[in-house]
């Protein structure tokens, strides 16, 4: 007899207060509960974390790496959105 | 620890397509330019197969290694040696699971891959099958396996595949505590009474030689280096990891007042290395073959404990089962 699969789930842990969550892997667990608290034991060993985030692997929405020049080309022209493009007169001072 | 999968021969390459050939190239760019491979971006079946069957036997090693070690946890001689020694035993499970989870990255499921262990199909690391029969061996294990693994490991922090460096990343971060753990355990031994240091000299003439097996056969005769080192899976040899080890683990060895049991074991001074004997290859294969001190019962172990555990991963989905079908009915009489 083959053995039912484990759902998958991923793993996020915010690090300190103020950071925010982070996705740091995966694991199996057959409910919501059960992934905290693998997550706990498996992510959290050495004080890594002050709060997890489980979402079931199948619930994410990725986006296609062969995609990836269409989606993130675009904004490599686009020099005027950083501050840098812009020439302000040293007597100005900071800004 | 654990590179020896990539010592195997794979099965003969099937000739490429023009499409693949130049994805191929288009693949080993960005290998060359150190951007690392994510688990949706296209890659050659062999590269796949590679770090699939590398990744899951590296998985293996970390959870069959489980048990030479926790079979002195019941008998650990103080309160402060059990926490720790638990607490390290369970860092190798959380490892093996690291690796699983990365390996699953690659398409294989963890029931598959776990299945390969179990029939025995995937091998794990040569070391496990030694046994663990004085207390001295845990220091031995912590100081020598350990410290052999993070020689090996250090560079796969780098391999040219995203989910498996991340894990070697926090596995490195954790196997530090893991050998200097079992460096105090020899010192306090070596600086007992004489029979505690005798203790420790026996731990060490066992495990020297398995411990320099543990890189893997000679550069001359590994089988599947190339393609590793070209797709920055394996970044030295063989050879060079297993001189490394030798060069930072013998002076360690003298800090104990013991001695490695190797009669040809000297300092040239010319190159700075510390030059060894002949290692006992033959020892080596009949290991791989499943034929070491310990196989057999690592495997039964291994299987008897997955075989106890099925009424568990069961009772678990059908709970959870039960929750989800409660709870729609419960959503559906209030709507």
């Amino acid at each position: 007899m083959t053995e039912a699969r484990m759902p998958l789930w991923e793993v996020f842990i915010r690090s300190r207060n103020g950071l925010s969550h982070k996705h740091v892997g995966s694991l199996h667990a057959a409910d919501a509960e059960m992934a905290l608290q693998a997550a706990r034991d498996v992510y959290t060993r050495r004080g890594e974390g002050l709060s997890i985030w489980v979402v079931p692997s199948n619930a994410i929405t990725a986006s296609d790496p062969s995609e990836k020049e269409m989606l993130f080309e675009p904004t490599a022209s686009k020099i005027y959105r950083h501050p840098t493009f812009y020439e302000i007169p040293d007597e100005v001072g900071h800004m | 620890m654990y590179t020896q999968a990539l010592n195997a021969r794979d099965a003969v390459a099937q000739p490429l397509s023009a499409e693949e050939t130049a994805k191929s190239a288009a693949f080993q760019a960005r290998v060359d330019d150190e951007q690392r491979i994510e688990p949706n971006d296209w890659m050659p079946e062999a590269y796949r197969r590679t770090l699939v069957r590398q990744i899951s036997q590296h998985a293996h090693s970390e959870i069959v290694g489980m048990l030479p070690e926790g079979n002195w946890i019941t008998r650990a001689p103080s309160l402060k040696r059990k926490a720790a020694l638990l607490a390290k035993v369970q860092d190798e499970g959380g490892h093996g699971l690291y690796l699983y989870a990365a390996a699953e990255t690659l398409g294989v499921s963890r029931e598959e891959v776990v299945d390969q262990l179990l029939s025995g199909k995937a091998k794990y690391s040569s070391i496990f099958n030694y046994p663990t029969l004085t207390w001295a061996d845990i220091g031995a294990i912590g100081w020598l396996v350990d410290g052999a693994a993070i020689m090996n490991q250090i560079p796969l922090c780098r391999c040219s595949y995203g989910p498996y460096a991340r894990a070697m990343i926090r596995i490195c971060k954790e196997e530090s505590f893991h050998q200097r753990q079992g460096y105090e355990i020899m010192l306090t031994l070596s600086a007992g009474t004489a029979e505690q240091k005798a203790l420790a000299q026996d731990a060490l003439n066992r495990w020297w030689w398995p411990c320099l097996m543990m890189f893997g056969p000679p550069d001359g005769e590994s089988q599947h280096s190339d393609a590793s080192t070209r797709w920055k899976i394996k970044r030295f040899s063989n050879d060079q990891l297993r001189q490394k080890f030798v060069d930072a683990t013998v002076p360690q060895a003298h800090f104990l007042g013991l001695t490695p049991p190797d009669p040809e074991l000297a300092f040239d001074e010319a190159s700075g290395h510390w030059r060894f004997g002949e290692i006992d290859w033959e020892e080596f294969r009949q290991v791989l073959a499943g034929n070491g001190p310990c196989n057999r019962d690592r495997l039964r172990v291994r299987r008897k404990a997955h075989a106890d555990g099925a009424w568990v991963r069961e009772a678990a989905l059908a709970f959870a089962e039960k929750r989800r079908a409660r709870k729609a009915d419960a959503e559906k009489q209030a709507a």
